[in-house]
This record gives structure tokens, sequence and C-alpha cells, in this order.
């Protein structure tokens, strides 16, 4: 998968857990998903579930622990799908 | 409040003058073998939840907690309380809430909890397990959702819940630990919250062919009561704090008592002790400081099962009043079923609705009236009436485990 529908499909992922979801619109690749979209850090939980559900790959607890922006996911996400 | 049969106390009031009843036949009760296949549930709360709560907050919240924030923010809204906004940092220390429940998020666990873990699948339940389970989750979350700061908690005493909560709350704003309190309780609808009921056999299985007249509080052809569901929330203040900034005050909470039968003398876990409930009436008319001929009417506890004679004469007892002299009975279970931990906050907005209004809705479904109850024909509606000099109304839940708790209010 290319890394632009990589992140678009990322961005579509974690919408539903941003209180502002307007904050939405602009994300960029450097956005942080705690800090500037205001995720609570208690479903970062839920959204590595759903990654791991849309793209079919495992996340280590370790791996997730790294991912501060929407890029790092996307990263991660790319780097798991060519190990497969 | 939201009750089977009404969203929000003007759809409820319309209700409850009207007779509407909020049973309906549930094909999936029908599916999973239930005896009772009839129930009460709150309905269009598909749509209605997104009216109140964002899709971040609903994925972490199951039924009873959607109800009892539905229920809260309804009734912080109509006591003119300003929202403290979600970015706002400041907290109301002043205001607390004890919303109880008799089950809670039992559903969660069965449906979600459960399955995964035995499966082995613990890493993929999710974050929102815990604050669903908890027993406390009701409660939890209103007080995010309001900002409360001063004590949040659920208090459980199955069907008494809601009306001790209501006790419980007066009591804390008495001792001047609180100004403001919400009070109140909820329920979900789960069959797993209703099966223990079905499997008991105190659930009506005689009218699942005709569900408006299924819950049939003091008839002759009361077989048990009918489950519901929902939640109904007070916002209880200070008296001097409610005047002050000019709030429509409904009535004032006069006084209340809370007590258990002991399982002896007659109770057991699932029977009242009379003696217990006789005690419980007493103390919260003697709080209240009113004598008993000032009460005006009862909202009785009255669910339709081997119970409701024992209470009206308990009642009867209780007040020493004879039964042409009793104040008007009814049963807004006739109405509602009984939404078990929700009941009792329900009823109590219905009572203070009644007072406010000025009326006694009828008890549908006992026309039939029990034989033991004859000598207070008179006493019992089965059609609304208005009572414009209504004063005073008392209120009683009598719960699973011999627990009892009885509020008394007063128009304002």
């Amino acid at each position: 998968m290319e890394q632009q529908e990589i992140f678009e499909k990322v961005v579509e992922i974690i919408k539903p857990f941003v209180k502002a979801p307007e904050g939405v619109t602009g994300a960029k690749m450097e956005t942080s998903i705690l800090k500037d979209l205001k995720v609570n850090s208690a479903r970062l939980v839920d959204v590595v579930i759903e990654i791991e559900d849309a793209f079919g790959i495992e996340v280590s607890d370790e791996a997730a622990d790294k991912v501060r922006t929407i890029g790092d996911a996307v990263t991660l996400i790319l780097a798991e799908q060519k190990r497969k | 409040m939201l009750a089977p049969n009404a969203h929000g106390k003007d759809a409820f009031v319309a209700a409850l003058r009207q007779g509407k009843s909020g049973i309906r036949h549930h094909a999936h009760l029908a599916a999973a073998n239930f005896a009772c296949q009839v129930g009460g549930i709150p309905e269009g709360v598909e749509e209605l939840q997104t009216k109140y709560l964002s899709s971040e907050a609903l994925m972490a919240m199951n039924p009873n907690m959607v109800y009892a924030a539905i229920a809260a923010i309804d009734a912080w809204t109509d006591a003119g309380l300003p929202r403290i906004a979600p970015d706002d940092d400041r907290v109301d220390w002043d205001t607390g809430a004890i919303l109880g429940t008799g089950i809670g998020g039992i559903d969660t666990i069965a449906e979600k909890l459960a399955p995964k873990t035995d499966a082995g699948k613990v890493s993929r339940l999710g974050s929102t397990m815990v604050e669903q389970i908890m027993s406390s989750g009701n409660s939890a979350r209103v007080a995010g959702l309001l900002g409360l700061g001063n004590q949040v908690t659920t208090n459980s005493s199955a069907c008494n819940t809601g009306t001790e909560a209501v006790v419980e709350a007066f009591y804390r704003i008495r001792e001047g630990r609180a100004l403001r309190m919400l009070a109140g309780g909820s329920e979900g609808h789960s069959k797993y919250i209703w099966a223990g009921f079905d499997a008991m056999k105190v659930l009506c299985k005689t009218h699942n062919d005709a569900p408006e007249k299924a819950s049939r509080p003091m008839s002759a052809s009361a077989a048990g009561f009918i489950p519901g569901s929902g939640a109904g929330v007070l916002v209880l203040e200070r008296l001097d704090v409610a005047l002050a900034r000019g709030a429509r005050i409904y009535a004032e909470v006069l006084g209340g008592a809370v007590n258990c039968g002991g399982h002896r003398m007659g109770g057991s876990m699932t029977a009242p002790n009379p003696t217990g409930v006789q005690k419980c009436i007493r103390a919260a008319v003697q709080t209240a400081g009113v004598r008993p001929e000032e009460i005006g009417a009862i909202n009785g506890h009255l669910t339709a099962t081997f119970a409701d004679p024992h209470e009206v004469a308990s009642w009867s007892r209780a007040l020493e009043l004879a039964p042409e002299k009793m104040p008007l009975i009814h049963s807004t279970k006739s109405l509602i079923g009984h939404a078990l931990g929700a009941a009792g906050g329900i009823e109590c907005v219905a009572s203070v609705l009644e007072l406010h209004h000025g009326f006694v809705h009828g008890s549908i479904n006992c026309e039939d009236l029990h034989p033991s109850l004859a000598a207070y024909a008179d006493r019992i509606p089965h059609r609304t009436v208005d009572v414009p000099g209504l004063e005073v109304l008392a209120k009683a839940s009598f719960g699973f485990g011999d627990v009892n708790g009885c509020v008394l209010f007063r128009k304002h």
C-alpha cells in the first residue's frame, strides 16, 4: 500500500478518538497524536487494535510505545507490511 | 429522566397523565426462551444519545451509562445550571452525584469481556472495559460530563437503589458536605440482567401477547413484575442556594429514611420484613416532621408480586390510618415496569412532577383489584386524578436484600 493511502486510512482510524474532530483536517505526518489531536492516552490501545485489524498486521507493545505522530504510525505500518 | 414510556419531563408528565404504558413485546427475549417476553426499554436512544454524547464518549459507554448520562444532563439543564465545557479546567467542588444501579454493566461483561477473555484474547479487549463494568461506571461518567467535584459514587441496594440515593444525597447536603447533589439511579436493559429474575419465576409470563396489560400491581391477576430500564435523576440543592440563584424548585425533600429488615420476622433475601418496612416509613415521616394525615399521596414500590397487598397494609399500619383515611396510593410501575436500580430514581421524578402539577396518575391494570385491597378501593385511582391541593407525597421502595427506603416530598 502507498504511503499516502496509509496516511489517509490512519487519519480515518484516529478521527473518532479525537476530542475535537475538526482538528483532524490539516493533519500532517508530523501531527502528534496525543498533543495536537488530543487523543486520550488511555485510548491509544484501541487505536492500535484498529490499525492491526485494518492493515492485517500485529503491533508489539514496544513498537506501539514509540509511536508519537501520525508519521510514526505510517512508518510502522509500512515496515510491518514489508515484513509479511 | 429516561423511561420506557417517555424521555424528558414534559413527555413523562403527559405519559403519566395518559396512563401510557412503555411495556412492549421484545423478540430477542422470545428467541432466548424467556418465560416473560415483555419489558420496558426506552425508545429511540440510538439517535437520542448522539445529541448528548460524543462518539468518543459513546465508545466507552454501555446502555446503563448512557441512560444515566442523558437523565443527569437533562436534570442539570432543567435546573438552570451551566455546563462546564470539556476543555474548561474549572471543577464544581460543591456538587456531587449519587447515581446508583442495581446490576450495572453486565452486558459489557457478558457480550465482550467474558467471551474474549475465555478465548485467550485479553489483548483484544481494548481500553474501555473497566470503566463500563465497574459498578460506579454510571456516576463516574456523569462526573466527567458535568465537572463534578464533590462526592461521586454509585450506591447499590437493589430495588431501593434510586430512593436510597435521594435519601443519602439529602443528608449529605443537610450535613453541609455539599451544596448540590444529583441523585437517582439507572439500569440497562440487557437480557442478562433480566434472565436471573425470569429464572426465579418472579416475572409475569401471562401477558406476552398483551404487553401493555402485563404490569399489574395491586391486581388480583398480578403474577410477577415486568422488567424495565432507564434512568431518573433529581438535582437536590440546599434551599437557600437554590433560592439565591432563582432556580425553579419543584419540591422540597422533607426527610427520608433507609433501613433493612434483617431477613427475619417474615423477611428474607427476597421478601420484606413488614416490621422493617413500617419502621422505615415511620422514621421517614418523623424526620419529615409531618403528620400522616398531611400526606396526600403514596407512590408505592408496588411491583405486581404477592407483596403488593402486604405493602399497602404496612403503609396503613405505619401511618396509623384506616383504609378509608389513607392517602391516594399508586404505582408508576404499572406504566413502566420495574426498572430495578433506576426504579427509585424514575419514580421519585414522577412523584416530584405530580406534586408540582397537582395530579396523581392512575395505576393501570388493576381494575380487578386484589381482594385484600378491597377496603382501599377508593384510594387507588385507575385513571389520573387532579389533586390541586396535593402538598405532601411519600415515596418508598423495598428491595431484594430486605432493604427499605422512604422519602417525603412537599410541593414548593
